[in-house]
């Protein structure tokens, strides 16, 4: 359907680099990154706002790098602030219709309007409708023009929370009626809720595509370890070593010891918070994993207290206060942290 | 409590009250200056009604029609990027800045029958100098900066992203030029285009250099004052500053409602 393909753009200081992706017919694909990484510059560049240095867009089998803007045929529907002011709801939604003079007006803007349950609006101007009333009109406005893709620019984020499970419940009814859409957002739960397949866009490139249980249960980059609840995520390489079963996860200049049956190579290790033991002395254990190091920030956890502490990278032990209490932890203090070998989680 | 104005507000509202009555004073004072029988006697003169209507009506054709071409010029200016643009924003307001003599100057020479506009005026029939086509030209001269920056300003106000909004919808460039920019910057654009008016109307400089005659308000103003003095110039003034006065009012509930 959409296929994006090495496609590279600079605007000012900004870039996007070599990103490629495909948006199958009917899929519900999400962009899934911070703010500021570049997401909604790659759907203005595919909806032809912006000129790609290289790469090429197609849309069912076409290169539309130089068809113009008007005939991409492809709707996009930002935050906020996209609707015409000056028109009601009515025009607004008849507004492709009439750009493509096409017949029978009346009865396109009322199915739409009824599809996005806004068919009660259509005399309104947009400054008075609601958050969710003004996304539902932009909705309607796109299902209007029959786009072949609609674009959809973190459409939830500038909506109250009733308002956005009626929308993600109406934005999952049009995708399964066949539409297809590329919806980016920097929340991850959205992006749950919604895709049948996501791509994770970091500086400027998009890092890892694929559906989202693969994404969130292997996350493959810090970004998606975050979103998940991991803590503590490391990138680096995996090496067997010439004794013992337990292999070397070689990351800065930090090694840790790993129970694993993952292959030799690039990749990611994780711990469980509840996995690290603090100590003031090192002990003698079964754990694998003895670092020194010095105690950062101490902040409240879902549970009890989280330790931020500086063994040459930062990693977090979930500590409770009675522990605190009786080993006196505070920020700046030296301390011992362990973990088992079986307790790093590999991914290659 | 803190007091609501502190000495040096007060020392502030006395000065700006001053400036204020300097510019209330005069006009209040051709007011009072003016009796009601010979105001009604400027009515009744055909000359005075003449030059009132050919001052409006000559302005406000010059302004119909270099809205076509100053309208376009201030989208670029709003929405390009283009070499040299800080010059040509600097051109625009050249006019504002020279005397306004010096400027009937310069248009005459452009209108003149020697000129390339003049040969093309005569073989259309038309002789700027001394002719209403003249008085517009002059006019447009001096006042067009005012449209000019008053679209280039309510242009830059409507938001990129509706245009291309309007262009994903299927709309053509132009279609979304007419059916959103405009729509959207149609107040300052009025606004632009009433100040452009009033302004034309009022020159005297450019307008007297072009065409002594047929009179404008301000020559005919100006023609009394010299050839009879002030008591015979004064209602024939009062008379044209309150229609001046009429447009100020109008434009200011333009601006109002924006």
């Amino acid at each position: 359907m959409l296929t994006v393909s090495n496609l590279s753009l600079r605007l000012g200081s900004f870039e996007l680099k070599n990103i490629s992706f495909t948006v199958e017919r009917g899929a519900y694909f999400v962009l899934l990154g911070l703010s500021g990484v570049g997401k909604t510059v790659l759907l203005e560049t595919i909806a032809g706002l912006h000129q790609p240095l290289s790469g090429t867009i197609t849309l069912r089998g076409k290169n539309i790098a130089d068809t113009p803007i008007p005939e991409r045929n492809i709707s996009i529907v930002y935050q906020d602030a996209d609707l015409f002011p000056h028109l009601t709801v009515y025009e607004n939604i008849a507004y492709p219709l009439r750009s493509r003079r096409k017949k029978s007006i009346d009865d396109v803007v009322r199915t739409a309007s009824q599809r996005t349950g806004i068919e009660t609006h259509l005399h309104r101007k947009p400054d008075t409708l609601s958050g969710g009333e003004y996304q539902r009109v932009a909705l309607a406005r796109g299902l209007a023009s029959e786009s072949d893709i609609f674009l959809l620019d973190e459409p939830l984020s500038s909506i109250d929370a009733p308002s956005k499970s009626g929308l993600r419940a109406l934005l999952r009814q049009l995708h399964r009626s066949g539409i297809t859409i590329l919806h980016v957002t920097h929340d991850y739960e959205e992006a749950l809720s919604l895709a049948t397949m996501i791509g994770i866009m970091e500086d400027g490139g998009l890092t890892h595509c694929a559906p989202p249980a693969e994404i969130f249960q292997h996350p493959k980059s810090k970004f998606v370890a975050h979103f998940t609840g991991v803590k503590n995520y490391f990138r680096g390489e995996l090496r067997s070593r010439p004794e013992g079963d337990c292999k070397g996860f070689h990351t800065g200049k930090i090694v840790f010891s790993a129970l694993t049956d993952e292959q030799d190579g690039e990749a990611f290790l994780t711990i469980g918070p509840e996995e690290i033991t603090l100590a003031n002395e090192q002990e003698q254990s079964s754990n694998r994993n003895h670092f020194r190091g010095t105690i950062t920030d101490i902040a409240p956890g879902r549970l009890g207290l989280e330790a931020t502490i500086d063994i040459g990278e930062e990693i977090i032990a979930a500590i409770s206060a009675d522990a605190k209490q009786a080993l006196r932890l505070e920020i700046g203090k030296s301390v011992w942290i362990s973990f088992k070998a079986s307790a790093c989680k590999l991914y290659s | 409590m803190t007091p609501r104005y502190s000495p040096l507000h007060l020392i502030f509202a006395f000065l700006g009250g001053v400036v204020l009555l300097f510019i209330v004073a005069p006009i209040a004072g051709m007011y009072l200056h003016t009796s009601f029988g010979s105001a009604m006697e400027a009515l009744g003169s055909d000359d005075v009604r003449d030059s009132i209507w050919l001052s409006l009506w000559v302005s406000m054709a010059g302004t119909v029609l270099f809205s076509f071409l100053a309208i376009p010029l201030a989208y670029l200016l709003a929405r390009k990027t283009f070499p040299f643009k800080n010059l040509v924003n600097a051109l625009i307001d050249i006019p504002l800045v020279i005397p306004h003599s010096a400027a009937g100057i310069a248009v005459l020479g452009i209108l003149t029958r020697d000129s390339l506009l003049g040969k093309t005026g005569e073989f259309l029939g038309i002789r700027f100098v001394g002719h209403p086509a003249g008085i517009m030209m002059a006019m447009a001269f001096v006042s067009i900066p005012f449209l000019i920056n008053a679209a280039r300003d309510g242009f830059a106000a409507v938001p990129v992203r509706l245009e291309q909004v309007g262009l994903t919808l299927g709309a053509s460039p132009w279609r979304v030029f007419r059916t959103i920019s405009l729509p959207l910057a149609w107040r300052p654009i009025l606004t632009g285009f009433i100040l452009m008016w009033a302004r034309g109307m009022s020159e005297f400089g450019a307008v007297v250099i072009i065409a002594y005659n047929p009179q404008t308000a301000p020559v005919l103003i100006f023609e009394r004052f010299t050839s009879y003095g002030l008591k015979y110039a004064v209602p024939a003034a009062t008379l044209f500053v309150s229609v001046c006065l009429l447009i100020f009012i109008l434009l200011r509930i333009v601006r109002r409602k924006g």
